[in-house]
């Protein structure tokens, strides 16, 4: 079993998701995110072109209200 | 109190980066109850400058819940990614890159490192840490910071583009404590000083912009009041009539002797 941690959350596969999978399999492809990959910021170019490997930490992040 | 305006321009727009700035009220979009209302309270205030906090997605719970982005425009508005929540200097740097991410290689972001959850009170040392890298890397850093002269000049030092003090506690409404700091670092500074934090109602604006900020920035003064649209209307006038008052130049204090208005002589006898 291989696995990946999304903002926190453990996610399990039994075959890993790319990374433009994993966001269309979290609803948030399209939409107006960034994402970290094991601290690394990942361009929204790049998306489609990432491939995750097991035990990896990502951020996904949007803007919401704030002051 | 300087006599010199930080950056005019003849219509009374304030330079801010390299980029003319016409409303002098920066507004915050937390607190509010929904999004259609942080919307119509923004639009009330008539701001350009607007502040979001970067956060996790919320996963999986709801995938179709509207955006903030989607009420308040990128186009429209010049939005200020904040460092909310962070505690060290790495923590707001990673936050801001993320923000660049976000929102297509944007560089004016908002840097506040906080030191104190209860008062949520700057932590200097760091601030002034991330305040360096953040401008080694191209960002243009607006820096919410204590009201201390020397600070200030540290972080116009390091290349920020706006030295932000607070008034007061943030989400006080206590209003501006210490007008002789903020004179202080006023008088000294090249940069715009915006008041960041503390302003309760429009007169604690006026205030401010009547001291000869060039900005106020708040958001729960609004965001809290009985009518949110109400009082980003009355502070969008506070803050222009504070501005113009400093324009003007207020007539010199006059202690313990009064002038009559009406003329001492002709009087009937």
């Amino acid at each position: 079993m291989m696995y990946l941690t999304v903002n926190g959350l453990v996610h399990r596969y039994e075959v890993l998701p790319t990374l433009l999978q994993l966001l269309q399999e979290l609803g948030v492809e399209g939409r107006r995110v960034a994402v970290e990959c094991n601290g690394d910021i990942v361009p929204r170019s790049q998306y489609g072109h990432v491939m995750l490997n097991s035990g990896d930490c990502l951020e996904i992040v949007v803007a919401v209200g704030g002051g | 109190m300087g006599c010199e305006e930080k950056g005019a321009v003849s219509d009374d727009r304030f330079l801010l980066a390299g980029r003319e700035v016409r409303s002098r009220l920066l507004v915050g979009t937390g607190k509010y109850v929904d999004l259609a209302q942080t919307a119509a309270a923004v639009e009330a205030s008539g701001a350009e400058i607007v502040t979001v906090a970067i956060r996790r997605t919320n996963i999986g719970q709801y995938p179709g819940q509207p955006n903030l982005l989607d009420v308040i425009s990128p186009e429209r508005y010049t939005l200020l990614p904040n460092t909310a929540g962070c505690y060290t200097a790495q923590d707001a740097v990673r936050t801001l890159r993320l923000a660049r991410e976000l929102l297509d290689d944007h560089r004016l972001v908002k840097l506040e490192v906080l030191g104190d959850p209860d008062t949520l009170f700057p932590n200097m040392t760091e601030t002034l840490v991330a305040a360096e890298i953040l401008v080694k890397e191209g960002f243009s850093v607006m820096v919410y910071c204590s009201d201390d002269p020397i600070m200030a000049r540290r972080l116009e030092d390091l290349g920020c583009v706006a030295i932000m003090p607070l008034a007061s506690l943030i989400g006080s409404g206590m209003g501006i404590l210490n007008p002789w700091n903020l004179g202080i670092i006023l008088e000294r500074a090249t940069v715009p000083v915006i008041v960041d934090a503390g302003v309760g109602t429009a007169s604690d604006a006026a205030i401010a912009m009547e001291l000869g900020c060039a900005g106020v920035l708040m958001n729960t003064a609004i965001a809290q009041a009985r009518d949110p649209m109400q009082m980003a209307h009355a502070m969008g006038l506070a803050v222009q009539a504070g501005r113009l008052a400093w324009r003007a130049g207020r007539m010199p204090r006059k202690p313990y002797r009064a002038s009559p208005s009406s003329p001492s002589l002709g009087l009937i006898q």
